[in-house]
């Protein structure tokens, strides 16, 4: 487990070139060119588990849902950061990518430091530090729950 | 206690009689806009779509517009997808490649309307505030599942009241007045929020306003609104919208606003927001005489026809620096239309400008004006995020179209009121 840590308004370019939104779209298409103009490094050494740290703003900027697709792809557990922009928040929920709002988790930080990831009881530790963060609300996990809004659609269409 | 109008709005739409911030409503937007984006929305649902169809005919509008003509194999095929979905379902809106850029294509086609709740697959959707409508960017998945059900969640925002008071002086536009608050309040200044503008706001035409709802997502917010009043009518009255087809909705007087922010607009001067993060905003003194290689006026955000008269009355009979790549982009066929008949197109053409067509252009980096490494643009446009036109090495700079084309006079950053003066 590899922790990636970035700092404020880490927008929708950085995570996702706009010159290749309208021509990589399947989960393959999108990884190599993942974080491509931040960080070179992400695409070729990120795997499962890895933990993205963030600062303010993190998914600022367009509505391409390829960051998202991309990050999910590559199994990231979990981006933690200060504050989110609110589509790519949306987009979190709706592909399933889990997304924690903790700042105080996110400035205790220090290189090296583990950070583990506790979904039942709400919590982050941060180099042996508990911090709390609250639940989603019952509406959002369902679509959680049911494996993303696409799951979630299609089971009240064959529930009508 | 009273509604902001993002409240009553979402009450309304959600057959509520009060709703309060942070709670979660289900709502049936009026529209639904997507773009070329449509052909990734409905290969993702094309079993669901073969087995229980579109929602409703009238509830998707959709307009080819970000990489128009396409440019590519892949993109062309792209729009012959969606052309095929539009006529196999009978889609009732669907703007074809020319058209304009969709923000634009809804404002003027009388699609966004005061008082109604719009949503779409682009981050701009926030546009339509400035015609009184509650609107919001959501991603594709979001739109697959709205083009299935006709419906979805939305959480009610805080509210933010901007106050804008005093009269803007010569030589400064509404682009630098949303800059100038971006760069107060940060680009994430709004997250989550509603934001109205209130006061002295009767000076913005339509056109102004829709420069600064537009530039709502760069500051975080949800949605922004201008409050329907004579100037609104008038405008939809222009476009042959019967006042019967809209009810304004209105925030109560004792509504209660998260955060209330004031400006004095004669405090405003031109600025500039410098790489790579639109609040990176100074005063144009300080970033006077910058050398840039292109220029480019357009775009959802100043492509309207105020926006190209006014970079042609400072162009007229002037030729630009031989420097500069100056790019002009109507947002729309009929500003483009327009513009011919005013002389305006001839005049930009003639100082030496370039004309594309009414679309997206260079502005997602996708084609047309793409950047080299170590260039520099001067842009109408609405994002300065590296890379966002298509090079990661080359540096993007947003302003008003005036200074946009003052600069491409000299080859350099120019204070507009240097050449409104002669």
């Amino acid at each position: 487990m590899k922790v990636w840590r970035y700092g404020d308004n880490i927008n929708t370019d950085m995570l996702f070139p706009g010159k290749y939104t309208y021509t990589c779209s399947t989960p393959e298409e999108i990884k190599p060119h993942l974080l491509e103009d931040l960080d070179p490094h992400f695409a070729k050494n990120a795997s499962r588990e890895d933990i993205i740290l963030a600062g303010k703003n993190f998914g600022c900027g367009s509505s391409r849902e390829q960051p998202v697709l991309g990050l999910k792809a590559v199994g990231v557990k979990a981006v933690i950061a200060e504050s989110f922009a609110r589509i790519f928040y949306r987009s979190a929920i709706n592909q399933g990518l889990i997304l924690i709002e903790c700042p105080d988790a996110v400035k205790a930080y220090s290189e090296g430091d583990d950070v583990v990831l506790d979904m039942d009881a709400g919590k982050i530790i941060v180099g042996g530090k508990p911090f709390s963060f609250p639940k989603l609300p019952k509406e959002i996990l369902a679509i959680r729950n049911a494996g993303g809004l696409l799951a979630y659609t299609r089971s009240k269409l064959k529930n009508k | 206690m009273g509604m902001t109008f993002a409240e009553k709005i979402l009450a309304k739409y959600s057959g509520g009689k009060n709703v309060v911030p942070g709670q979660i409503v289900t709502v049936c937007p009026d529209y639904l806009l997507t773009h070329d984006n449509t052909a990734a929305i409905i290969q993702k649902i094309k079993n669901e779509l073969d087995e229980y169809g579109v929602y409703s005919k009238s509830l998707p509008v959709i307009v080819l517009d970000h990489v128009i003509p396409a440019a590519s194999e892949k993109t062309a095929s792209n729009h012959k997808i969606i052309r095929e979905f539009v006529r196999s379902y009978g889609i009732e809106n669907f703007f074809d490649v020319g058209t304009g850029v969709c923000h634009q294509v809804m404002i003027e086609e009388g699609l966004a309307l005061p008082g109604k709740l719009l949503l779409g697959s682009d981050s701009h959707t926030c546009s339509y505030g400035a015609v009184g409508a509650f609107s919001s960017g959501i991603d594709r998945t979001e739109a697959a599942s709205l083009l299935l059900t006709g419906e979805t969640w939305l959480k009610v925002p805080n509210s933010i009241k901007i106050i804008l008071r005093g009269k803007l002086k010569p030589g400064v536009f509404a682009k630098d007045v949303v800059l100038y608050i971006i760069g107060d309040i940060s680009a994430s200044g709004a997250n989550y929020c509603s934001v109205e503008f209130h006061g002295d706001v009767e000076q913005f035409s339509v056109d102004d306003r829709f420069t600064m709802a537009n530039m709502g997502v760069e500051m975080g917010a949800k949605n922004t609104v201008f409050l329907v009043d004579e100037v609104t009518t008038n405008y939809l009255d222009s476009i042959g919208v019967p006042r019967s087809a809209y009810k304004p909705v209105y925030p109560d007087e004792d509504a209660s606003y998260m955060q209330e922010l004031e400006y004095d607009l004669s405090d405003i001067v031109p600025v500039v927001a410098c790489p790579h993060t639109v609040d990176n905003v100074k005063p144009i003194t300080e970033v006077e005489g910058l050398e840039i290689q292109q220029c480019l006026i357009g775009t959802c955000n100043n492509g309207r026809l105020s926006d190209l008269k006014i970079a042609a009355d400072i162009l007229r009979g002037k030729k630009i620096n031989r420097n500069i790549r100056l790019l002009i982009l109507p947002a729309s066929r009929k500003i483009y239309e327009e513009a011919l008949r005013e002389g305006i197109i001839e005049s930009l053409v003639k100082s030496g400008g370039i004309l594309l067509p009414p679309g997206c252009g260079p502005c997602l980096g996708a084609h047309q004006g793409v950047l080299a490494p170590g260039e520099r643009c001067l842009s109408t446009a609405n994002r300065n995020f590296k890379g966002r036109m298509g090079c990661k090495e080359a540096e993007i700079y947003l302003a008003s179209p005036a200074t946009v084309a003052a600069s491409a006079i000299h080859g350099k950053i120019t204070d507009p009121r240097r050449e409104m003066k002669k």
